[in-house]
């Protein structure tokens, strides 16, 4: 087998289950087979989703670097995986923010009039809101034919993979009470990771 | 103790009520000092069973809400103690092997009799109650607590307070060595709080040395904490070792460190928002994934015995 047919055969699988693995994990302890959920159950889903979220627009955006430096060119075969899983993480955590937390399944007195406040008068829920409605964008557009359909204006599209890592730390931020210190963890590999692509452009731009 | 079963009980609690009735044909007469340690029941290995004695001689109270409280384990479990770390699951996971005695508590400032007393010797005067009492975090979630303690008015005739003092200030140990979470300057350590002396003389104010019959365990503020149910949650100051009559409002912590989103008096108040969250709904502890969130109700439902304590004071303004 040649690099392509074995990151195909065997890689692709392999990692589709890994990255699933931190949502059957969710759902093992929700149902208390892989250990429990904390005594607030919807919060910890929600955490626990959101910082996946988080997780993976970083190793999305670590592709590109990581090929270059590495001179390991398979490496984006993966990054369209790692987008979509961002995405699935995203939504998760905002699915279990609506319909859990402000109880658009479970609370019969559930008004949509909540969530308006929430994404109106709460600028952290808009900053993760806006993140989510760019990865839809993403996920819709991410087929091979409408990436050759959209052109050049696909990549447009795509480079607000670098505005999501942006709003999604942001909104990991803000919603702290105190200890910003895992915020400040992923701030720094995002300033890195974006800082490396500045670097590489800059450079670039000074040969030609 | 009033028992008054409310309509809409939920099947977690029916069980922990359960647990808890038995639990408390444990409870005989003896003192504070004399707490025997008994083989707890297996309720959870959240705290060892080294740190869990019985207390003796408590009173029930008129005070006690009716609703049926959360189980052991959620209220040792999840919990906000940043001196333990600021996750949920820090304070039980650090406050394992924090052994609290021996414990000295300093009263001092405008008050007739002051020093320094062992715990037991300030404990000496007072009696033991159960209060069981709801509990809304400025997070917005909620829980039932039995606690045992003694009532904070007592304590405040009991030292004598001149004329001069207005306020009663509390401070909580500060020991890097033995709270690792002070290690970090997450919050101005030590943690200070206070109340006006007409809070702190309130009937519902008590100073806790217990959940469910037992001693405090680390992770809820042992040996001994503040618990005034009417407002949020992180004016109940835990493992205090300081009481302070003061003339002026004193510091308090969360006030230091993001004055704009808490205040000094930090009543429950559904209709005054947190700055980046809604105050107007709580999520229920122990009421499960399917839950719906409860509208949170103003002084937390304290509202009868407290509210005359705030006539003609803007709650908006003094949040």
């Amino acid at each position: 087998m040649n690099t392509l047919q074995t990151v195909r055969m065997v890689g692709k699988p392999l990692i589709f289950l890994l990255c699933l693995l931190p949502a059957a994990l969710v759902v093992g302890d929700a149902l208390g087979i892989s250990g429990q959920l904390s005594a607030n159950p919807v919060e910890d889903i929600l955490d626990r989703f959101g910082n996946w979220a988080i997780r993976f627009i970083m190793m999305t955006l670590a592709v590109t670097p990581l090929r270059r430096l590495s001179g390991w060119n398979w490496l984006t075969r993966f990054r369209r995986m790692l987008g979509l899983f961002t995405f699935f993480y995203a939504s998760m955590h905002f699915l279990t923010w609506l319909l859990l937390d402000r109880g658009l399944a479970v609370d019969p007195a559930f008004q949509w009039s909540v969530i308006l406040e929430d994404l109106t008068e709460r600028p952290f829920i808009a900053i993760g809101f806006t993140a989510l409605l760019l990865l839809i964008a993403m996920a819709v557009t991410s087929t091979n034919g409408l990436r050759r359909r959209m052109g050049r204006n696909w990549d447009k599209l795509h480079y607000s993979a670098y505005a999501v890592g942006i709003l999604g730390v942001w909104h990991y931020w803000w919603q702290v009470k105190k200890d910003t210190s895992d915020a400040w963890i992923y701030a720094v590999i995002l300033a890195v990771l974006l800082g490396l692509r500045l670097y590489w452009r800059i450079q670039r731009a000074s040969r030609r | 103790m009033l028992i008054k079963r409310p309509v809409d009980i939920r099947p977690s609690e029916i069980t922990s009520k359960a647990n808890y009735l038995n639990r408390r044909d444990f409870i005989r007469a003896g003192s504070i000092a004399g707490a025997s340690v008994l083989a707890a029941p297996a309720l959870g290995a959240v705290v060892p069973d080294e740190r869990r004695a019985k207390l003796q001689d408590i009173a029930s109270s008129e005070f006690s809400t009716p609703a049926a409280a959360n189980t052991y384990e959620d209220v040792t479990s999840y919990n906000n103690f940043y001196e333990f770390g600021t996750g949920k699951d820090d304070p039980a996971r650090y406050a394992q092997d924090f052994d609290p005695l021996p414990w000295s508590i300093t009263v001092d400032g405008h008050a007739e009799k002051t020093g320094t007393f062992q715990f037991d010797d300030f404990m000496k005067p007072f009696d033991l109650e159960e209060r069981i009492y709801r509990m809304r975090c400025v997070e917005a979630w909620s829980m039932v607590i039995p606690w045992v303690g003694i009532s904070l008015a007592d304590v405040v005739k009991h030292f004598q307070p001149t004329s001069k003092a207005k306020f009663v200030a509390f401070e909580t140990l500060h020991d890097p060595a033995r709270m690792p979470g002070q290690r970090r300057r997450v919050l101005e350590w030590p943690y200070q709080e206070g109340l006006t002396i007409a809070e702190a003389t309130n009937p519902l104010a008590i100073l806790a040395v217990g959940v469910y019959g037992e001693t405090m365990p680390g992770q809820n503020g042992a040996p001994i904490r503040l618990v005034v149910p009417w407002k949020y949650g992180f004016k109940g100051i835990k493992s205090i070792v300081r009481i302070s009559f003061a003339d002026k409002q004193p510091p308090v912590s969360w006030n230091i460190a993001a004055p704009y989103e808490y205040g000094f008096y930090a009543n429950v108040n559904p209709e005054v928002d947190h700055p980046r969250w809604s105050q107007a709904s709580e999520r229920v502890i122990g009421s499960g994934l399917f839950a719906a969130r409860k509208p949170t109700l103003m002084f937390n439902g304290y509202g009868d015995q407290v509210a005359h304590l705030y006539d003609g004071l803007d709650l908006r303004k003094n949040y």
